[in-house]
C-alpha cells in the first residue's frame, strides 16, 4: 500500500512538471533548435556545431530579451542518420516555439529533414551541408553559410592536379555527400586529363582489404575519398599498413582532429594527406578571436571546424528574428516573416566574414581551403597549413 | 588410464591442425583455379583490354600477380570468421538453439579488452614498451575480454533462455534477438556516458602494425608486395589456439565428455548423473569466452571498434556456421575459412572482370550467392553429414 502511494505520487509530482514545462509556450518564448550528431562517431564535430550555436544565442539574445521576449535553445541529436533527422524535425515543427533551425552536419540528413522545415515555412540555416541539393531546391527556408560540393569536388582537383597528379583511384561514401563530391572530383579530374583508374562506393568501416587489392594493382599517384573522417582514417591507416604511399585527398567531411587519433603516422606517411574544405579551422578567419576565447573558457577546449559556423548560423537566425520581431511591432513573428528576414539579410557581420544570400540561399562568395595535415598529433590539427585559399561564387 | 588421456590429448592437438591447414590449402586451391581459368577463359576479351588499358597488365598476370596477397588477406579474414562461429556452432551443438546475442557478446569482449588497453594508454603504461611487455598486456586485454563476455554469456542464458528451456523452439530465438538490440544499446549508452562517443579506437603500441614483407612481384606499374602484418598473424594463430583448446576440452576431457551427453539427450544424461544445467551453463561460459577473445582479435586487426560492430561479422560467422554443417566444431571453422576467401577474392578481382561495372562493394552479393548455390546442393552444410554427432 505504501509502494502505491508513492509510486502515485511521484507520478502526480511528474505529470505537474510537465504541464509547468508545457504551460510556457504562450508567454513570449522563442526557441531556437539545433540539430547535429550529438552521440555517435560523428560526435566531436557535432557537439561543437551545437556549443557554437549556444554561445551564439547567449551572447546575442540581448536584443530579444529587451524585446521582453525569453528566447531559449532547443538541441537535438540527429546522430547522422537521416531517420533521426526527420524524425526529429516533426518534432521541431510541431512546438509553435521554434522559429528557426541551426542544421546538420550531414548533407544526407539535412535533405529529408529540410523537406519538413519546408513544408511548415520554417527557417534552416545550415553550418555545414555542401551537396548542392541543399539549395538547389529553392526552398526560401533553407539557406547555408559554407561553400558547396560542385565547387569543393573541383577545387580538390584542381590541387591535386597541381601536385603533379596523373591518375586517381575515387572512392565514397555511398551518402548524399561523399558520393556527391567524388562525382564532381570524378568529372574535374577527367577534364584536368588525370586517369581515373578506378570509382567506388563502400560503407565498410573496418575492413578495407578486399578494396584495396585492386587499388593497389592500379597504383594511382592519389587517392580521393568523399566521405567522413571516421571512416576514411581507418582507411588510410589500412592502406598505408598495405604499402601505398602515393597522396591522400579528401573533403571538409575529413576535417576533425579524430582522423589523426584514428590513422596516426600513416596520415603524414608516404605522399601525405590534403583536404579540401569550406570551413577551414577557427584561426583563419579573422574575426574569430573572441570567439576562440570564449569558446574556450566556456567549454574547455578550443572550437572544432564548422563550430564558428554554428555561432554565425545562430547569430542569423537571432538578427533574423528580431528584424522579423521588429516589422511585427514588437510581437512574436510568424515562422515565414523569420525566413523571409534571413534571406534578406544584407551585409551580415558575421564572424566568419560577411553574409549575404543569393536567390536560392547560397553565399553570394564562399572560401574554399585546401589543407595540409602536418603532424600526427591531434592537439596541432588547428596548425595544419593551408595550401591554398579561393573564394569563389557558386555556379549559376 | 593417464597414457590413454595422453594419447587422446595429443590426437585432439593434432587433429584440427591437420583438418585447418588442409582446409585453408584446399579452398584456396579450388578458388585460385577458378579464378585463373576465369582469367584465361576472358583472354582477349572486353576486360582484359580494358584493364590493359587502365593498368597496362592483362587480366591473367593481374589475377596472378595478385594471389598470394589475397590468399593470406582471406585466411585472415576466414580465422576471425572461424573465431566467432565457434560460439554459434558450440551452442547450437548443444542447445539447438541459434544464440543471435553472440554478435553483440563478441563486442563486449572487444569493448572490455580495448578499454583496458586504452587505460594502461592513459596511465602512460604503454609509451614504449618493449615487445614482451606489448604481447603481456595483449593477452591480459584477451583473457579480461574472455571473462567478460563469458560471465555475460552465462548471465544471458540464465536470464533470458533458461526460463524458456521448454518452450517451443521459436521463443527462445526471439528472446535472443531482444537481448542482441539490448546488449546493443546498453554497450552504447555505457560507451557514451564519458564523451557522447561510442566508438573506440584501440591504442597504437608493440609491434603488431608493423609488416612482414614476403617478397614482391615485379609489374610494369610498379611492383606489388607480399607481406602480413604482425596482427593478422596474431589474429590467425590465436583463433587456431582457440580452435585447438575447444576441440581438447570437447573430445578430450570429463566435462567435455559430459557436454557431448547433454548435446545427444539430455534427460538420459541428467539420469546419468550430469549436472544439465550447470553443463549448459558451461557452454555458454565457454562459447562466450571464445567470443570475447575473437572480439578483442577484431578490435586488434580492425582498429576501430563500435557498439555495432559484431552485426555483420555476426553474420557472416553465423553463415559461416550454417555453410560448414552448424552444430560441428570443425565445419565452423572450414565455413569461416571458405566464407572469408570467397569474400576477399570477389573484392579484389570483381572489378577487374567485370570493367569496373561492378566493384569491391558488391563482394557481399557475389559471396552469399554462391553460399545459396552450395546450400541447395548441401543443404546440411559442407561437413553436414558430421552433424548427427554434435558439439
Amino acid at each position: 500500500m505504501k509502494r502505491t502511494l508513492i509510486a502515485l505520487s511521484v507520478l502526480v509530482a511528474l505529470s505537474m512538471l510537465l504541464t509547468a514545462c508545457g504551460g510556457g509556450a504562450a508567454g513570449g518564448v522563442i526557441k531556437v533548435a539545433t540539430q547535429s550528431p550529438l552521440s555517435g562517431g560523428q560526435s566531436a564535430i557535432g557537439v561543437d556545431i551545437k556549443n557554437g550555436a549556444e554561445l551564439a544565442l547567449e551572447q546575442l539574445k540581448g536584443p530579444l530579451e529587451e524585446m521582453g521576449f525569453t528566447v531559449q535553445l532547443a538541441p537535438y541529436d540527429d546522430q547522422a542518420n537521416p531517420d533521426n533527422g526527420v524524425a526529429n524535425a516533426k518534432q521541431i515543427v510541431a512546438d509553435p516555439a521554434v522559429l528557426c533551425v541551426v542544421g546538420h552536419y550531414n548533407s544526407g540528413v539535412q535533405i529529408p529533414s529540410s523537406e519538413e522545415y519546408h513544408a511548415a515555412g520554417l527557417a534552416n540555416v545550415s553550418p555545414a551541408n555542401t551537396n548542392p541539393r541543399v539549395t538547389t531546391r529553392g526552398y526560401l527556408e533553407v539557406n547555408r553559410i559554407v561553400g558547396r560540393d560542385d565547387v569543393q569536388g573541383v577545387v580538390a582537383a584542381d590541387f591535386a592536379a597541381s601536385k603533379g597528379v596523373k591518375s586517381v583511384y575515387v572512392l565514397h561514401d555511398k551518402t548524399a555527400y561523399g558520393q556527391g563530391i567524388a562525382e564532381f572530383f570524378r568529372i574535374e579530374a577527367e577534364a584536368k586529363g588525370m586517369q581515373v583508374l578506378g570509382f567506388e562506393g563502400t560503407e565498410e568501416k573496418a575492413n578495407f582489404d578486399a578494396l584495396l587489392t585492386p587499388l593497389l594493382a592500379a597504383n594511382p599517384d592519389a587517392v580521393f575519398f568523399g566521405g567522413i573522417y571516421d571512416q576514411i582514417a581507418v582507411f588510410i591507416k589500412q592502406a598505408r599498413e598495405k604499402g601505398y604511399m602515393g597522396i591522400f585527398v579528401s573533403d571538409d567531411g575529413f576535417d576533425s582532429p579524430e582522423a589523426v587519433n584514428i590513422a596516426g603516422e600513416a596520415i603524414v606517411a608516404g605522399g601525405g594527406t590534403y583536404y579540401s574544405t569550406v570551413a577551414g579551422p577557427a584561426i583563419l578567419y579573422p574575426g574569430t578571436a573572441k570567439f576562440q576565447e570564449d569558446f574556450a573558457a566556456k567549454y574547455g577546449a578550443g572550437p572544432k571546424p564548422f563550430a564558428a559556423q554554428g555561432y554565425d548560423a545562430m547569430a542569423i537566425c537571432l538578427k533574423a528574428i528580431e528584424d522579423a520581431a521588429t516589422a511585427a511591432g514588437n510581437k512574436l513573428p510568424e515562422r515565414g516573416a523569420v525566413a523571409t528576414a534571413v534571406r534578406a539579410l544584407k551585409d551580415f557581420p558575421g564572424i566568419t566574414g560577411t553574409i549575404n544570400f543569393n536567390a536560392i540561399g547560397d553565399l553570394t562568395t564562399a572560401k574554399y581551403f585546401v589543407i595540409q595535415v602536418a603532424s600526427a598529433d591531434p592537439a596541432k590539427w588547428n596548425d595544419n597549413p593551408v595550401a591554398e585559399t579561393l573564394d569563389i561564387a557558386p555556379p549559376e | 588410464m593417464l597414457r590413454r588421456f595422453g594419447s587422446a590429448y595429443l590426437r585432439e592437438l593434432i587433429r584440427p591442425l591437420v583438418q585447418m591447414t588442409a582446409f585453408v590449402l584446399a579452398s584456396g586451391a579450388i578458388l585460385s583455379t577458378v579464378m585463373v581459368i576465369l582469367a584465361l577463359l576472358l583472354r582477349g576479351s572486353a576486360a582484359d583490354e580494358a584493364l590493359l588499358a587502365r593498368n597496362g597488365t592483362d587480366l591473367l598476370t593481374f589475377t596472378l600477380s595478385n594471389l598470394p596477397q589475397v590468399l593470406i588477406d582471406s585466411v585472415t579474414l576466414g580465422f576471425v570468421y572461424a573465431a566467432i562461429a565457434l560460439g554459434y556452432s558450440m551452442v547450437y551443438g548443444v542447445l539447438e538453439f541459434i544464440n543471435f546475442a553472440h554478435s553483440e557478446i563478441f563486442a563486449t569482449g572487444a569493448f572490455i579488452g580495448v578499454e583496458f588497453l586504452i587505460i594502461l594508454e592513459g596511465a602512460g603504461r604503454l609509451d614504449g614498451v618493449g615487445n614482451l611487455l606489448a604481447y603481456t598486456w595483449l593477452v591480459v586485454a584477451i583473457v579480461l575480454g574472455m571473462v567478460g563476455a563469458g560471465l555475460l554469456a552465462t548471465g544471458v542464458e540464465r536470464i533470458a533462455y533458461r526460463p524458456l528451456r521448454g518452450a517451443p523452439r521459436l521463443v527462445p530465438l526471439i528472446s535472443a534477438i531482444g537481448v542482441s538490440f539490448f546488449l546493443q544499446d546498453a554497450i552504447r549508452m555505457i560507451e557514451s556516458l564519458t564523451t557522447g562517443q561510442f566508438h573506440r579506437i584501440i591504442p597504437t603500441f608493440g609491434n603488431f602494425d608493423q609488416r612482414i614483407l614476403l617478397g614482391n612481384i615485379p609489374l610494369s606499374t610498379g611492383a606489388i608486395e607480399i607481406g602480413i602484418q604482425v596482427k593478422s598473424v596474431i589474429v590467425i594463430v590465436g583463433a587456431m589456439l582457440m580452435l585447438i583448446g575447444l576441440n581438447i576440452l570437447v573430445n578430450a576431457t570429463k566435462v567435455g565428455k559430459a557436454i557431448r551427453a547433454v548435446a545427444q539427450d539430455r534427460p538420459t544424461a541428467s539420469l546419468m548423473g550430469i549436472n544439465v544445467n550447470r553443463i549448459i551453463s558451461l557452454t555458454f561460459l565457454v562459447g562466450g569466452a571464445l567470443g570475447g577473445a575473437a572480439g578483442v582479435l577484431y578490435a586488434l586487426k580492425f582498429t576501430r571498434i563500435d557498439p555495432f560492430v559484431g552485426f555483420f561479422p555476426g553474420l557472416k560467422a553465423f553463415t559461416a556456421a550454417v555453410l560448414g554443417g552448424i552444430g560441428n566444431l570443425t565445419g565452423a571453422l572450414l565455413g569461416g575459412v571458405v566464407l572469408g576467401m570467397l569474400e576477399n577474392f570477389a573484392g579484389a578481382y570483381l572489378s577487374a572482370f567485370t570493367m569496373g561495372a561492378a566493384g569491391a562493394e558488391y563482394k557481399d552479393i557475389l559471396a552469399f550467392a554462391i553460399l545459396i548455390l552450395v546450400l541447395i546442393f548441401r543443404p546440411s552444410g559442407l561437413l553436414g553429414e558430421q552433424v548427427g554427432q554434435k558439439a
